[in-house]
């Protein structure tokens, strides 16, 4: 056994733009141990989240995450229509599903621009995100802004797409799909991308199960698994796309798993777009009933899950939020393990991280050992829990 | 005396300004390729003169020693590597035996400083960068230097650069002969991994060890390592001119052909850069050691038999 090294990459480093801290224990330039921590940007939403009232709470979670800002409202809106439980109106099922798609283009095209930068290759960097720049026109015109639409609220959706703007959306997209298909040629064709992804960071189908990876990183291992599929929400069970699954579970096929994705989820743009059917696009809710709900919907990193309980009256009680990146996170004991360090940077990125969605409370001394186990941590929940109780004199 | 003028006027000043110059136009070429508007023109000095006015830090633990003279004897050995190249150039006859030899060697010392600046700054990533400087130094330098003797074969197995000069100006440039143009092919991977540019900035690799071996200098030194980076941008191309492409000759209009030469290597190399993502330090090694290395043994022998 050679000699050990740790390699730290964060709490701040050029790979990520969050704060993130990963301690690679290294033989020689092989990783043989890896551990992350993360919880440097807590933000107390959840808690934000039951200060304000249904309506209010939407805005708050949308900012969640910069990048799938829309995910998190989708997954709350459908948490907060479970309690009733209701439908919302045909129309904004489909301004939906058009808002989710378009946002599933940037974010995965926003990633592949920082794979080529963590690979060095700064030109796809420049030019992907140039490519992006258009789709974010496209959802300029569609929702007045460029990111965090502020599109949703629990029973609909806020503001409705007009009927002039969907020929030069449907054009813009149109117009992009060359460029798409020329990049993702580019992409499996280029023989020194081969060389750094192909084989590199493998997740099997088994640990891909083991692990309950999520989204395009299991289902680049071979797990089909899309909760557009396996529990249909808006209108994904009514338009015409493929699941993109792919077998080999490596950083390249992360790649194409999600570039493939950005074609179908064009496809999807464009028949939502030209079918969007006429009507209300809000039920107007009057007020939430007492009760527990759950929405979840896959993001563009996979399912973000959200749970709402109401108690009659203007506010959550209790929300939780899981985002995507914190299934997808213990995976790296699989993956990065055994490659090397250089290989290491990009097999982190390669799940599409997002740490301060996933941020949890993590309770450390000034040595930095932690004091709360989660054991300890749901002991303390349960003893708030039977105070608050007794408080209100339920027992 | 005149020594000296060669050393600070054409070693240091015009190799500077050349250098800041070069590192100007891959800096605009590279940002042109992905849509950006680019630096201006003196950007490149402006970030040197900003670096020399910052607070020198050395680290905690680190050879004081080791780490302060690092980026100074890499510095120098450029100059004076430059100034050896120039005054071949200008003056061919005024060269001295074996100063081929002398310039190999000198070339590999900005490397071996980087190594040193790296292993003395006690940090690991710094080191991490460091050792994989000294795999990568080993990879390139074998089909580096076998690229570097065929013009020396091809000019009767003469060790100056000075008759490889006037040799070149009567039978014509190196890179017109099959060997020659091989050999050209062969040093091209080499500059691009002797500057540490993308695909081979592998020891310097910003997203995964952040700049390695430079990760803890600050102020002066990293400038002067700045500095010598941009130096080398000119110097490593100037080199393959001499040997290649019939050097610079400094009368009339004949100064923008070969200022022609220089900036088409280094456009080059730029265009190599964008076009490519970083490779693992196994896979160059692999790289040079394989295909690079037959390439370069294939010249040499093409070069024997006088092709």
């Amino acid at each position: 056994m050679g000699k050990r090294t740790v390699v730290p990459i964060g709490p701040f480093h050029p790979l990520q733009e969050e704060p993130e801290f990963f301690t690679l224990t290294v033989e020689g330039e092989r990783v043989v141990d890896i551990d992350v921590r993360i919880g440097y940007n807590h933000r107390g939403i959840e808690k934000l989240s039951e200060r304000k009232n249904f309506d209010q709470s939407t805005f708050v979670i949308e900012r969640i995450c910069g990048i799938c800002s829309t995910s998190h409202p989708f997954a709350y809106t459908r948490a907060v229509e479970d309690v009733f439980p209701m439908e919302v109106p045909e129309r904004a099922k489909y301004i939906r599903t058009i808002i989710a798609e378009g946002e599933r283009i940037h974010s995965h095209l926003l990633w592949a621009g920082l794979a080529g930068h963590f690979l060095g290759y700064n030109t796809v960097f420049m030019w992907v995100w140039k490519l992006r720049e258009e789709i974010l026109d496209v959802m300029e015109i569609l929702s007045g802004n460029r990111n965090n639409y502020a599109m949703f609220k629990p029973g609909g959706v806020r503001r409705d797409i007009q009927e002039e703007d969907i020929g030069p959306a449907l054009a813009k997209i149109e117009s992009i799909l060359p460029t798409m298909d020329m990049l993702i040629a580019a992409i499996k064709d280029d023989p020194v991308i081969h060389a750094r992804t192909k084989g590199v960071g493998v997740l099997s189908e088994e640990a891909a199960i083991n692990f309950s990876a999520l989204g395009p990183t299991s289902r680049a291992s071979g797990v089909s698994r899309d909760v557009r599929v396996d529990s249909p929400y808006g209108v994904y069970d009514r338009v015409d796309w493929d699941m993109i699954v792919t077998e080999n579970g490596d950083v390249y096929d992360k790649v194409v798993v999600r570039m493939l994705e950005t074609i179908e989820s064009a496809r999807i743009m464009v028949q939502c777009l030209s079918n969007l059917p006429p009507g209300e696009i809000d039920a107007n809710i009057e007020s939430v009933p007492p009760g527990d709900g759950i929405g979840h919907i896959e993001a563009p990193r996979g399912e973000t899950f959200h749970f709402v309980r109401s108690d009659g009256t203007n506010r959550p009680v209790r929300h939780k939020v899981r985002a995507p990146t914190f299934m997808n996170l213990p995976t790296f004991k699989s993956t990065v393990v055994g490659e090397t360090v250089s290989d290491a940077t990009i097999i982190l990125a390669a799940i599409d991280p997002c740490y301060c969605c996933t941020e949890r409370v993590a309770v450390r001394d000034d040595k930095g050992k932690k004091i709360y186990s989660g054991t300890d941590l749901v002991e303390l929940s349960r003893k708030k829990t039977e105070r608050i109780m007794s408080r209100m004199g339920i027992r | 005396m005149i020594y000296l003028l060669y050393l600070l006027v054409y070693g240091f000043l015009a190799t500077a300004a050349l250098g800041l110059f070069l590192s100007w136009v891959d800096r605009k070429v590279t940002a042109r390729v992905q849509y950006r508007v680019g630096p201006p023109l003196l950007q490149p000095l402006y970030d040197v003169v900003k670096l020399m006015g910052k607070e020198n830090l050395i680290p905690a633990g680190a050879s004081r020693l080791a780490f302060v003279s690092a980026p100074l004897i890499g510095f120098s050995s450029v100059v004076v590597v430059s100034a050896l190249l120039w005054s071949n150039n200008l003056n061919p006859s005024q060269s001295f035996m074996g100063d081929w030899i002398v310039v190999i060697y000198l070339l590999t010392i900005p490397s071996i400083s980087i190594i040193m600046g790296g292993f003395a700054s006690k940090n690991p990533l710094a080191s991490l960068g460091a050792s994989r400087e000294m795999k990568l130094l080993i990879a390139y330098e074998l089909p580096f230097i076998l690229a570097a003797l065929v013009p020396v074969i091809n000019s009767g197995g003469s060790l100056r650069l000075g008759e490889i000069l006037t040799w070149q100006a009567e039978a014509g440039a190196t890179a017109t002969n099959l060997s020659g143009i091989i050999a050209l092919l062969v040093m091209i991977p080499t500059i691009q991994a002797k500057l540490a540019l993308v695909p081979f900035d592998i020891p310097e690799a910003e997203t995964e060890i952040v700049e390695g071996p430079m990760v803890e200098y600050s102020g002066t030194g990293l400038a002067l390592f700045k500095l010598m980076k941009n130096m080398l941008l000119f110097v490593i191309p100037f080199f393959a001119t001499i040997l290649f492409l019939d050097g610079i000759t400094f009368q009339g209009i004949h100064i923008l052909w070969g200022a022609l030469k220089i900036v088409v290597l280094v456009a080059l190399v730029t265009v190599i850069r964008n076009t490519n993502p970083r490779v693992r330090i196994d896979q160059a090694l692999r790289f040079f050691w394989g295909p690079v290395t037959l390439l370069a043994v294939a010249a040499v022998v093409l070069a024997y038999l006088g092709l």
